[in-house]
């Protein structure tokens, strides 16, 4: 069974997603910060593969994803840093990344190496619904891979019936009208949309990323879904760490505690 | 056949690559631009705005001095002549027309020359619409006298420090404005390139360009049909009015002068085709220069607004099959050309323009081919490059 599958099964509420940029803030940094979120008893491990343009992301992953790339991350070596990580870790993990660099990997040869090392799933931010269904989801099916729809404020009952229809994982629930980071508190207005989306009983579970950075947030966010994914504060955090490991569990119980 | 398909595409390039999060402004978009821009209502208010506020039709002079030196008939199509100084108004008084259908308060726009900035500041100043406009940093300063007349037009321009800090990343900026904002904004692209139906709809708001041509040639020459056009391509929308009408007339040829920048191999070039393979930027699958890795590369060219790492999914299409000739201009060719336009016709042409000029020197033609060249825009912007180049 697919580790995204399994953790659903067993784990309804309070799911917590941390992402980090791959190569940030060191280029061999990777499976550490991997280790670091699993002892710090994150549930969903969500790698950046760093891009030189990251339209749906603010300041903080963008430079993230800069920096990374100025160290000399490409997928390639993250495919070799991420051999053998399976001994260490069990969390499922998930790859975020835009389409581009990855069909110029090859999507078959993407899919094979997510297989291979042992990732579970993907969200590409940029890869349409309609695209998905009509170009990849037969690779994705063939190599087990999930693949992650994100919905919006803006996005209309009628099509997050289409996106749960066409999900076999969780959904991304944006927020806000957003890109990544960009707000430090929940509004009513966001509630209002989180109950909305809670009431239409989707078969599949729902994260809520974008905006949500610290115990408070990760609470209100948990409590209108299955849960939350961290990134821009996550990035923040191991910025300027001189002790990965230790800031990260740090800030992880930080985040947990109710 | 060359035209869009259901689904956004020519050919193999094109589409709608974009977050969900944009997914209701695109489709909004393009559930409503064709019956919009077939109204009635529509068609007269764009139609009187590109007469009596742009000033069409614009001119296509027989440039006499310059035909005598290369040897052909060669016509300027003059859409310098523009109101704002360049072609980029056509697309903006369509949009802003669009916008004001589709109910929206608040316009952005990305820019590079700055000329598309200026020409939706206009437009926005006309129709009393709050303007943001996302410039490259390195654009801001190299386009000076642009930025100011958009801020004296009323608008806010916001540099944009990522990346090359040039049009691509003026372009990241604005989309995730419009993320940011995706209720009340419509998103003024100035070229034809982003996501369907973006391509396809800045193309028709500029076809007036061809549309034009066919009519006045037709007076002058009592043909519709030059044996070439000539334009320069950044993102394309000059290119793509000049050809549209053309497309599907094999005996035309379309030329397409991309930036070299300081040569093809130098690593210092905006030339996409040269240069570029298949992938996905800005929305749309098209033609781009990135690494093996599928990172964006930085272009480079003298002129702001050939300085862009893809071209339009239609361009790309044109240059798959075979049905553009595509040439690169590098920067002191460009430069040379504005500067004998100048000497040659008393025309000072905006450097995007003279790559156009200078790809006679690249095509074969024969002595009785008529020849035209668009004229996409004046050099008045580029004043301070030219005087920094110097050489006349």
């Amino acid at each position: 069974m697919n580790r995204i599958h399994y953790l659903f099964n067993h784990k309804k509420e309070r799911v917590l997603s941390i992402y980090f940029t791959a190569g940030f803030p060191n280029l061999e940094d990777t499976v550490s910060i991997m280790e670091a979120i699993q002892a710090g008893g994150a549930d969903i491990i969500e790698i950046g593969v760093p891009y030189s343009d990251p339209v749906a992301d603010g300041p903080t992953i963008q430079d993230s994803n800069k920096i990374a790339l100025d160290n000399g991350m490409t997928m390639k070596l993250l495919f070799e840093q991420l051999i053998g990580f399976r001994a260490k870790i069990h969390l499922p993990v998930v790859l975020m990344g835009y389409l581009n660099p990855i069909i110029q990997f090859g999507m078959e040869e993407f899919c094979q190496k997510c297989k291979e090392v042992g990732v579970d799933g993907l969200i590409v931010p940029d890869l349409p619904m309609q695209q998905y269904l009509d170009e990849y989801k037969a690779l994705f099916d063939q190599f087990g891979i999930v693949n992650t729809f994100l919905i919006s404020p803006q996005t209309s009952e009628k099509r997050i019936r289409e996106i749960d229809e066409n999900t076999d994982g969780f959904i991304y629930m944006v927020s806000s009208h957003s890109i990544t980071g960009a707000k430090a508190e929940i509004s009513e207005e966001q509630i209002t949309y989180f109950k909305r989306v809670e009431e239409m009983n989707l078969k599949n579970p729902r994260l809520i990323g974008f905006g949500i950075s610290d115990s408070e947030t990760f609470s209100t966010a948990s409590k209108y879904s299955n849960g939350a994914i961290i990134g821009s504060a996550f990035i923040k955090v191991i910025k300027d760490s001189k002790n990965l490991s230790e800031d990260i569990q740090k800030y992880l119980k930080g985040v947990k505690a109710q | 056949m060359i035209r869009v398909d259901e689904k956004g595409f020519y050919g193999k390039f094109g589409g709608a690559y974009i977050p969900e999060m944009l997914y209701p402004n695109v489709e909004e978009l393009k559930e409503n631009y064709e019956a919009i821009m077939a109204s009635e209502d529509f068609q007269k208010e764009f139609r009187s705005l590109l007469k009596d506020y742009v000033g069409r039709p614009t001119p296509l002079y027989l440039a006499n001095r310059l035909s005598e030196k290369y040897g052909a008939k060669i016509y300027l199509k003059r859409e310098d002549l523009c109101h704002t100084g360049a072609h980029k108004v056509n697309n903006t008084i369509g949009q802003i027309l669009l916008a004001k259908r589709l109910g929206k308060k608040r316009i952005i726009a990305e820019t590079g020359a700055g000329q598309h900035g200026v020409a939706t500041a206009t437009v926005c100043a006309l129709m009393g619409m709050d303007c943001t406009v996302y410039m490259g940093e390195i654009d801001i300063a190299r386009q000076r006298p642009n930025v100011e007349r958009m801020k004296i037009l009323g608008a806010k321009v916001v540099p944009a420090t990522s990346g090359s800090k040039t049009l691509k990343d003026a372009t990241n900026e604005a989309m995730r404005a419009w993320i940011n904002n995706p209720v009340d904004t419509h998103y003024i692209i100035g070229s034809v390139v982003g996501p369907h139906p973006y391509p396809e709809m800045v193309a028709r708001f500029q076809s007036v360009i061809s549309e034009e041509i066919r009519w006045q040639l037709k007076e002058k020459e009592g043909r519709e049909n030059p044996d070439i056009v000539i334009a320069c391509v950044g993102g394309g929308s000059n290119a793509a009015g000049a050809f549209y009408h053309y497309y599907n007339t094999p005996e035309v040829r379309l030329v397409a002068a991309e930036a070299a920048g300081l040569g093809v191999s130098s690593g210092k070039s905006a030339a996409t085709t040269a240069l570029g393979t298949p992938g996905i930027l800005h929305g749309s699958k098209t033609i781009l220069m990135q690494t093996e890795d599928g990172q964006v590369v930085e272009p480079h060219s003298i002129s702001a607004g050939l300085d862009y790492p893809g071209i339009g999914p239609v361009h790309a299409h044109l240059f798959d099959i075979g049905r553009g000739e595509f040439v690169a201009v590098e920067d002191k060719d460009a430069m040379a050309a504005g500067i004998e336009l100048s000497r040659l016709e008393g025309i000072i042409p905006a450097i995007e323009s003279a790559h156009a000029i200078y790809a006679l020197n690249q095509i074969e033609y024969g002595k009785d081919d008529i020849i035209v060249i668009n004229l996409s825009g004046r050099g008045d912007k580029d004043l301070e490059t030219y005087i920094k180049w110097g050489g006349y």
